[in-house]
């Protein structure tokens, strides 16, 4: 299955399929390691629900919603960590 | 003298290498050309004294951001002899991807595997020997923290670097390596250096590349025509960065055998951040750390123990006296730096003891011997009237500078900073920044100077030119003695209101006039996109003693130089104006009003009526304006000048001070002397207090302003912007200070600028304009 990475839920993780967007956006997401094949696990929300905290590489990444949507994930079937407290479980 | 570069990614340990590899040498210079700041050290522990150099620490070489340009330009054209490329082995694929840039240029290099302690206590183990095997160049494990291996580390650089190293791509397995290859030939063709560097670049389409080698593009585009990836279409950039990673992952992920087989663990980070950038504590907390922060640093009632037990003062317990509230011993004296109603904060413990002991006993003593001795009166005038007291007063506020700034370092050392900026960003959206601009803003709070080199980490143009802009109006550290002294005066001379929560509004006022002026900005001359916000969160750790001392350190060394320096200087200039007429006459302290000073701030006095201490004060209204106008050199001297011109105003017949002494080397009395003479309202000394704060900031600020917007006219507007928002924020305070009913000619003039600005935006006015 494919969405996108702003439409994940806290807990879920996948694997890269594409990045579009901007030159200067699309960049800076390659150079902090979101290319085609990494993984990716959303870790949490901002308080505001905005920008959001990923797990990609062995590192923790925070991007917004609007750059979020540029990275075309593939998701398999129930893959979601539930073990992140209470906040991930409630999603 | 061998040049060795430092290059690595942000937070990877780079400055703590740097200083453990080079003492308490470190200064800071600027770069030839680009007025940016770089660090220069020396090694002595090799055959040769080396210098060492700090670029900026860096993700990759793109050039869209001004540190990653300054970092590639720094290797290719000033050559070090050897770069040294610092590895986060925590974080090994990330750092690496800058490694595979750096290979391929033309320069000899070493790799410092960083942190391996963190790794090895995770029971993770990296292959060093065979990360060395693949590379290609030298890898050795350090502590930069511990010290451990850094001699080793600088043998094996010292040995690379009489070698010559040929770039190295590990893009050679990829798709369109014959490309590269193609466009290499062409280049080393034409004599360029680090041919293979520049090919890459060119591929990539790099901006900066293709104007400078236009001819060789043909090859490139021609390529392009036949060739078609499945995923990137005939976007090189992309295919680039993905080779390289794709390359990491197969080649060098092996050499890092983790422990724990789980994808994703749960580090002790993550679960600080569980709290502390919660959902619904997040904000909070926030809010709590930094109210933490300012009480700690300046209340005089620690944790309210005064308020809720109702502890007696000091004039209650008949120690001081019940209206001056001096105190009536030696011995209550010195109680009194630890408790007055209240417990004192730590904060302002150590402010006391610094101030009794410092500017009291010290300077008094020194004031005693100089009056004792059988100098001329001009000269006894001169060294304890304007060169003591004016210095005095300023290094008085040397404590709660330094421990404000401690407090930052710690935030910063730690990696919370990087969470603010993750809790705030939503709301600095709306103002069209991102939750990044945060923490220039915040380091406003301690130097803008600092601060502005700061924003070079925002790579939206208009967003760092706003940001820069508003710094000032975060009140530095300097600005602090100008609000705590007349606060505390205030509070003295007209008996009412609270001089924390007087400081703690200047400084929301500050927030507020920026948050204001950068709306302003984004929707008028400064519009744009919101910048991007990809951010790396690093993972928390406890802050090191020794760093936080190497900081607190600096900023002691540049505070006390810059008050034996320009202050002094200030002060000399000063006194000898406020003391000679333009006949060159030596005047009396009570001639002050003939002073040459005197006349030229009373001939721009009229300017400032509308702020409130321009020409309705008066007689000696005019120092307010000398104060203003030395405040442009270094904010510390508007204290400092209140603290030499009160010197001869005292002397003036006629003030009541009820019988109690005035030390003009302290600024509160200083400015209390000033109250008494000039007889200036509240509303007015808010104003000043608010003019200072949101005007051109000090001779520093704006050299760093100039050397950050790098465009003339952009600098020229900035300048008018300060002078502006000062103006308008100045008589917006003292009008409606005065007269409450101004308030709604305040509203009706934003309202309308508002109305005007919404029409403007839709089109209403057919006109284009850019600033």
């Amino acid at each position: 299955m494919e969405k996108t990475l702003d439409q994940f839920t806290i807990g879920e993780y996948g694997t890269v399929r594409r990045v579009s967007g901007e030159g200067k956006v699309k960049r800076r997401l390659f150079d902090m390691g979101i290319t085609p094949g990494a993984e990716i696990l959303l870790r949490k929300k901002a308080p505001l629900g905005d920008p959001l905290e990923i797990t990609v590489r062995g590192y923790e990444l925070t991007l917004r919603k609007t750059e979020a949507c540029c990275v075309t994930m593939s998701v398999a079937d129930n893959t979601t960590i539930t073990d992140m407290g209470k906040e991930g479980a409630a999603q | 003298m061998k040049r060795f570069a430092l290059a690595g990614n942000p937070n990877c340990g780079k400055t703590t290498l740097f200083n453990s590899l080079t003492g308490s040498t470190a200064h800071v210079g600027n770069w030839p050309g680009v007025t940016v700041d770089k660090r220069e050290g020396v090694y002595k522990k090799c055959a040769e004294p080396i210098s060492i150099v700090d670029l900026p620490g860096i993700y990759s070489l793109s050039p869209y951001t001004s540190e990653e340009i300054i970092a590639r330009n720094y290797i290719l054209d000033q050559k070090p002899d050897c770069v040294i490329n610092i590895v986060d082995a925590t974080n090994l694929e990330r750092n690496l991807y800058l490694t595979t840039q750096i290979l391929e240029m033309d320069v000899p290099m070493v790799i410092a595997l960083n942190m391996m302690d963190a790794v090895e206590k995770n029971g993770d183990k990296i292959d060093a020997n065979e990360l060395e095997k693949r590379l290609g160049v030298p890898v050795v494990k350090i502590s930069a923290l511990r010290n451990k291996n850094l001699n080793e580390l600088m043998d094996k650089a010292y040995n690379e670097s009489k070698k010559q190293r040929r770039g190295y791509s590990v893009l050679e397995e990829c798709d369109i390596a014959h490309l590269i290859a193609d466009v290499k030939t062409a280049l080393t063709g034409e004599n360029v250096a680090n041919p293979l560097f520049h090919a890459v670049k060119l591929v990539e389409g790099d901006e900066l590349e293709v104007s400078m080698h236009k001819d060789v593009l043909g090859i490139v585009d021609e390529f392009k025509k036949t060739y078609q990836n499945e995923i990137f279409g005939d976007d090189f950039e992309a295919l680039i960065a993905d080779g390289r990673y794709k390359y990491i992952s197969k080649r060098f992920a092996p050499v890092f055998q983790r422990k724990s087989k789980e994808k994703f663990t749960l580090t002790k980070s993550d679960k600080a951040d569980k709290v502390l950038t919660h959902k619904i504590w997040g904000i909070p907390i926030f809010l709590l750390i930094l109210f933490a922060i300012f009480h700690l640093t300046f209340s005089e009632d620690f944790l309210f123990l005064g308020a809720i037990f109702g502890l007696p003062s000091l004039a209650d317990l008949g120690l001081a006296d019940q209206l001056t509230g001096e105190t009536l011993s030696y011995s209550a004296k010195w109680l009194s730096v630890i408790y007055d109603g209240g417990v004192m904060s730590p904060g302002v413990i150590i402010n006391n003891l610094w101030n009794e002991i410092m500017v009291g006993e010290l300077f008094g003593w020194i004031q005693g011997l100089v009056e004792n001795s059988n100098m001329s009166p001009w000269a006894i005038g001169l060294i304890n009237n304007g060169i003591i007291d004016g210095v005095g007063a300023v290094l008085s506020f040397l404590p709660p500078i330094l421990v404000l700034f401690l407090f930052f370092s710690i935030l910063e050392d730690s990696g919370y900073m990087a969470r603010i900026a993750f809790i705030l960003d939503r709301m600095f959206r709306r103002f069209g920044l991102s939750g990044r601009a945060f923490m220039p803003m915040i380091m406003g709070f301690g130097c803008s100077v600092p601060a502005m080199i700061n924003t070079r980490t925002l790579a939206d143009d208009k967003e760092r030119t706003a940001t820069i802009r508003v710094i000032p109006f975060f009140s530095c550290g300097a600005k602090l003695p100008i609000l705590t002294a007349i606060a505390g005066a205030m509070v003295m001379a007209f008996g009412a209101g609270n001089a924390d929560l007087l400081t703690f509004e200047m400084y929301v006022l500050g927030i507020a006039v920026a948050v204001i002026s950068v709306l302003l900005m984004r929707s008028t001359s400064l519009k744009g996109e919101t910048p991007p916000f990809i951010m790396e969160l690093p993972a928390y750790h406890a802050p090191q003693f020794k760093n936080l001392m190497l900081h607190l350190w600096d900023k002691t060394k540049h505070f006390i130089k810059k008050a034996f320096t320009i202050i002094l200087a200030s002060t000399i200039v000063i006194w000898l104006l406020t003391h000679f007429s333009f006949s060159w006459k030596l005047l009396e302290d009570e001639q002050v009003n003939e002073s040459i000073l005197a006349n030229i701030a009373i001939f721009l006095q009229p300017l400032f009526t509308p702020l409130g201490f321009g020409s309705q004060l008066g007689e000696y209204g005019w120092v307010f304006v000398v104060a203003a106008i030395s405040g442009l050199i270094a904010k510390e001297n508007v204290i400092g000048t209140f603290a030499t011109l009160a010197a001869c105003l005292s002397a003036v017949a006629g003030f009541d001070f009820n019988g109690l002494v005035l030390d003009a080397a302290d600024g509160v009395d200083a400015v209390r002397a000033i109250i008494t003479a000039t007889k200036i309202t509240a509303p007015a000394l808010i104003s000043f207090i608010a003019f200072n704060m949101t005007t051109i900031p000090c001779f520093a600020a704006v050299g760093a302003a100039k050397g950050e917007l790098q465009n003339k006219k952009r600098f020229n507007w900035t300048l008018m912007f300060w002078l502006a928002s000062s103006y308008i924020v100045g008589s917006a305070v003292y009008t409606i200070g005065s007269w409450w009913w101004t308030c709604f000619v305040w509203a009706a003039v934003i309202a309308v600028t508002v109305i005007v600005i919404v029409m403007y935006n839709k089109g209403v006015f057919k006109r284009s304009k850019s600033v």
